[in-house]
């Protein structure tokens, strides 16, 4: 038997999180470090997975296959596409990062009972998402997915509702209550999502009678198993339902805001960058696969909410006076982006939305991190409490601006190059929705602009005149992150290669062909 | 006339008995019953003969003994095939041993000793005079706050009773899910729920509420055995017949020796109707499902907190045994009448469970109220009516009980200078300084929760499966929407520990003995191994979901 690649790339975080939960209270440091090395010892098997993995091979690769609970139809069921390897890529590439940027966050600042020991118990739920995380993407067995795309909310929700900025306008009291509300309205919002999800694969076990999605695909792409049109749209809306919620997916994503602005900016950056990748991801993985007639039915329901969300996340963005919950807006813009990549339907919009998850890791990671550096300095999350940063510490707004500049897609960033795929591959078979979606672009620059501009520019404010510049620990953490958005924005051809592949196949299985292109002038 | 011939005007000579069939009792097959019940006469002796100082040692010992005894006698049962192959009707067709029957005895059996070592505890009242107490009254008899109760805590009684009364409670229970006739199913309840109405009021804090409690248990109770005893007097006026085989072969029309006054009453169908509605009724109550679960917040509040645990636990257990027996193997001719019935009784349980729980602010009474939603999701197997729906209760129904007895063990630990700190808002912290009990308790609650990777989330899949296949998918629906509701209330309960500052003044948690200990970390054990690895319970509770007939 060969050696389990796809287990031990999500186990050794998983037993990382254990160990670093169990390091004494006094040895905080050690903790820290413990954490630092099982992300970048994980980061090491991952990258050994993106170099097994073979573009041009069979579909899913690095199986692996046990009997896990039988009665259910239930198996331990692994296996990469080129979707799947460039988002464990993507996740244990950015986990360091998160790893570092918060490593004061969690310092205790209050005594409690000896046993008490945050700083343990922060790095190893950071350590238990990314074990979940990871093993959602490799999951084949539907039910195996839908149990860590379950479970992994309550490490989550430990991470927002018990660690948040430490200065906060209202004081200790008040940040706690808002942060427990962020808390149980992230877990309420995803726990609805992912128990109607729960009657839908419940549903499709009847149906199907097993839970292997390889199975269960290829049953249905030969008519062997044959499900009634009203049955697959029900079990589609269940299991979509619950990934719009993750995504998130306006009217569904007000949780999103709340979560993002309450935790610290390495939870905000875990929470946007890796865990809702989970849903986005989902959604090519299992709603298309499983339901494709009825994703081709919900197509035009989706991309208009999919645009709303663009426009509407964009224009909040604009408004927002609070640095974090600016981000969120933008991030649900940009999952806007990303769905309607997805249900484009075209392998334009596939593959980009695709790297869109990819680079929406990256770029938010970078913006929002820096942002984290920059609420510590002045215990603010407030855009008025700042000004004329960039004359104080200038790498720290030069940083700043790059995010940003990614955020709103600049050409030669890496964003750009999948925005411009998705619109593309919108735009060929839905004119009207990629024009209305390309708005969203000119609203990006807006709120983009406009913050660097109130932050970083303008007379110094007396608050932030003594503001140190960024440390070598948070050039550490910036540093790679704006060098892969340069690298990945010029030549993006690693990610593509690996992720093409398994787009033509899931083109495939919804039976959809790019629309030839037409020539209308020559007729 | 001569005398004989007098005599034999108005007598006339019977033929002479050759034989009396002597009853023949299987007592191999009855034993897990017997050992607990003899322990339980032993319990009762030892109370009469042993000194007071070592009562309590003596009846620790004679009743884990039999706990343990009897659940090595069901699985040596199980091993010899009686759960499947073997299965069939003892006692002269009163007592019913077979898959369904062994498993749910052994699961009351491993709940009742759980609930026995929380009984057990007497570490965490601080001692009074000198003597070591238990979460019991003093002495039962002494009216709360006199001076006799006074003098009786100063001489250090404690009421060793409440080990015997635990055994005779078992004892019922376990014949219980196993009866097979009406008569039997009645006694049955009537044996464990006596002990059980007064084990609720034996309490030795807050003694009138835990006397309240008793009192109303008892009154909704006897009201509950009247309607049950009403129904199977219909019954047996519809059938003409206590056994659950006949009953059953009456109500499918399959009987063969039809005499004349069965056939004149075999056709009432008001007899039958309403008989088996107020058989049901009687095992609802129990069961604690809406409309019949009044009694379940106040009692369970009331009781002192290992009664109210073992309660919620094995009562639950047995209950829902006899209901699948009832509704499998005497009335499944009747399935497009009860079907109906029972999915508006789910439906309400399930929510009406969740959505009280709520506003509660009770830490026991809002465990209660779960106990209500969680019968619900139960009954949602029940419903299925196949053998997929037997065995995903009797999985549910294991795992239930572990966590059940684990978190009323947990609510035993955290206390104030008034006993017990069940206020909610005395929860608030917890996490901070006591991160264990607190990570454990939530652990119980994401299990009754349904969260993956726990017990709760395999039974509730195994059940929502069951009811699936069984056509019931509205129900399935209606089930996640209230599994949904009742996170909740769970999940407010982990913010109030984990993200709440500590009050001042706030409860501390007692260190217990190693027996409270082996009780939760029993609970925990279970709980994550039916969570993540279930597949040979699963197996288990498979091969035990046929009954016999």
């Amino acid at each position: 038997m060969s050696f389990p690649l796809l287990t031990a790339t999500a186990a050794l975080p998983a037993l990382g999180a254990v160990a670093t939960a169990a390091v004494p209270a006094a040895r905080r440091t050690a903790a820290k470090w413990l954490a630092l090395t099982v992300s970048l010892a994980t980061l090491a098997l991952a990258i050994t997975v993106l170099v097994r993995f073979d573009p041009d091979g069979s579909r899913y690769q690095l199986t692996e296959s046990h009997a896990w609970i039988k009665d259910f139809g239930v198996r331990y069921e692994l296996g990469v596409d080129g979707i799947a390897v460039a988002l464990i890529a993507l996740t244990a590439l950015l986990i360091p990062f998160i790893v570092l940027a918060g490593w004061h966050d969690a310092d205790p600042l209050e005594t409690g009972s000896r046993r008490w020991r945050p700083t343990q118990g922060f790095f190893a739920l950071i350590l238990a998402v990314e074990a979940m995380v990871i093993i959602s993407f490799e999951a084949t067995d539907v039910f195996l997915f839908y149990i860590f795309f379950e479970a992994m909310l309550i490490p989550m929700y430990f991470l927002i509702g018990g660690f948040g900025d430490r200065a906060h306008e209202h004081g200790e009291e008040a940040a706690a209550t808002q942060r427990s509300y962020a808390a149980v309205k992230f877990l309420l919002y995803n726990l609805a999502g992912g128990l109607i999800m729960l009657a839908a694969v419940i549903g499709l076990y009847v149906v199907a009678g097993n839970f292997s999605l390889t199975q269960i695909a290829e049953a249905r792409a030969n008519g062997s198993l044959h499900m009634a049109t009203s049955t697959e749209r029900w079990l589609f809306l269940g299991f979509f339902f619950a990934f719009a919620v993750k995504a998130p997916l306006w009217p569904l994503h007000t949780w999103l805001p709340n979560a993002m602005q309450e935790s610290t900016a390495p939870v905000a950056v875990l929470i946007t960058a890796v865990v809702d990748k989970v849903g986005t991801f989902a959604m090519l993985r299992f709603c298309l696969q499983l339901f494709p007639e009825a994703s081709k039915w919900a197509t035009p329901v989706i991309l208009v909410l999919a645009l709303i969300s663009i426009v509407y996340g964009a224009l909040l963005a604009v408004g927002q006076r609070d640095i974090k919950r600016l981000v969120a807006y933008a991030s649900i813009s940009h999952f806007g982006f990303i769905i309607m990549g997805i249900f484009a339907m075209t392998s334009q919009g596939q593959s980009g939305a695709t790297l869109y998850m990819v680079n929406h890791g990256i770029s938010t990671a970078a913006l929002m991190l820096v942002a984290g550096f920059l609420i510590s300095r002045r215990g603010s999350r407030l855009i008025a409490d700042y000004g004329g940063v960039q004359k104080v510490a200038p790498v720290l707004a030069g940083t700043f601006l790059i995010g940003g500049l990614a955020t709103l897609s600049l050409p030669g960033l890496a964003p750009f190059v999948s925005e411009f795929l998705v619109l593309v591959g919108t735009f060929t078979r839905y004119p009207v929705i990629g024009v209305i979606a390309t708005f969203g672009i000119v609203l990006a620059a807006l709120y983009t602009l406009v913050l660097y501009q109130r932050t970083m520019t303008g007379p110094v404010k007396p608050e932030v005149s003594a503001m140190p510049d960024l440390r070598v620990r948070e050039l550490v953490v910036v540093a790679p992150l704006i060098v892969l958005l340069i690298f990945l924005g010029v030549y993006p051809k690693p990610v593509t290669d690996i992720v093409n592949p398994a787009v033509k196949q899931t083109m495939s299985d919804v039976q959809k062909k790019d629309p030839k292109p037409e020539v209308e002038a020559a007729k | 006339m001569s005398a004989p011939a007098v005599h034999s005007l108005w007598t006339t000579a019977a033929e002479p008995i050759s034989k009396i069939d002597a009853p023949k009792i299987e007592y191999g097959q009855l034993s897990p019953t017997l050992i607990v019940i003899g322990a339980a006469l032993v319990g009762v002796l030892i109370e009469a003969f042993v000194p007071r100082r070592s009562r309590y040692y003596a009846q620790v010992f004679v009743s884990v003994v039999a706990l343990c005894a009897a659940f090595a006698a069901v699985v040596a049962l199980a091993a010899d095939g009686f759960g499947t192959t073997k299965a069939h009707i003892a006692a002269m067709g009163a007592i019913a041993v077979d898959g369904p029957a062994l498993f749910l005895q052994g699961t009351i059996l491993l709940a009742g000793l759980v609930g026995l070592f929380t009984f057990a505890e007497r570490r965490l009242d601080p001692a009074a005079h000198g003597n070591r107490v238990d979460s019991f009254a003093a002495q039962a008899a002494s009216v709360p706050g006199s001076d006799s109760e006074q003098a009786a805590v100063k001489a250090g009684f404690t009421t060793t009773e409440v080990f015997p009364l635990l055994l005779f409670a078992v004892g019922g229970m376990l014949i219980f899910p196993a009866a097979n006739d009406l008569v039997t199913l009645f006694v049955a309840l009537e044996v464990f729920s006596l002990p059980l109405y007064l084990l609720c009021a034996l309490a030795r804090r807050k003694r009138l509420m835990s006397q309240e409690a008793a009192v109303k248990y008892f009154l909704l109770g006897a009201f509950a055995s009247a309607f049950t005893l009403f129904g199977i007097a219909l019954l047996y006026g519809y059938a003409g017949s206590m056994s659950y085989a006949r009953i059953a072969q009456v109500v499918d029309g399959t009987v063969t020796d039809v005499d004349p006054a069965l056939a004149n009453t075999m056709g009432n169908d008001a007899l039958l109707l309403i008989g088996g509605a107020m058989l049901l009724m009687g095992l609802l109550f129990k069961v604690g499902a809406v409309p019949f679960h009044m009694w379940t917040p106040d009692v369970y509040q009331g009781a002192p907190t290992p009664v109210t645990g073992f309660m919620a636990a094995a009562t639950k257990v047995a209950a829902f045994g006899a209901l699948l027996r009832l509704l499998y193997v005497v009335l499944p001719g009747l399935r497009w009448d009860w079907r109906p019935v029972m999915w508006a009784v789910a439906i309400v349980t399930m929510l009406g469970g969740a959505i009280v729980a709520i506003t509660q602010t009770d830490i026991k009474r809002l465990l209660a109220y779960s106990s209500i939603a969680h019968a619900g999701f139960i009954l949602a197997g029940v419903i299925a009516t196949s053998k997929d729906g037997v065995s995903s209760v009797l999985f549910y129904l294991a795992g239930y009980s572990f966590v059940t007895i684990g978190a009323f063990a947990v609510v035993t630990l955290v206390r104030d200078a008034g006993g017990e700190a069940t206020h909610l808002s005395k929860w608030a912290g917890l996490g901070r300084r006591s991160p264990l009990v607190a990570a454990v308790f939530a652990v119980f609650l994401l299990a009754f929760a349904g969260i993956p990777l726990t017990s709760g989330f395999a039974g509730k899949f195994a059940v929502f499966k069951a009811a699936a296949d069984g056509g019931a998918a509205p129900l399935v629906v209606i089930g996640v929407i209230s599994s949904a509701i009742a996170a909740f209330f769970y999940i407010r309960v982990i913010v109030l520990m984990f993200f709440s500052e500590p009050r001042p003044q706030g409860p501390t948690v007692a260190v217990p003995s190693p027996l409270t200990m082996l009780a939760i970390g029993l609970g925990v054990a279970v709980t994550l191994v039916l969570g993540v690895a279930p597949q040979y319970f699963l197996d288990l509770a498979n091969q035990a979901g046929v009954f016999v007939r």
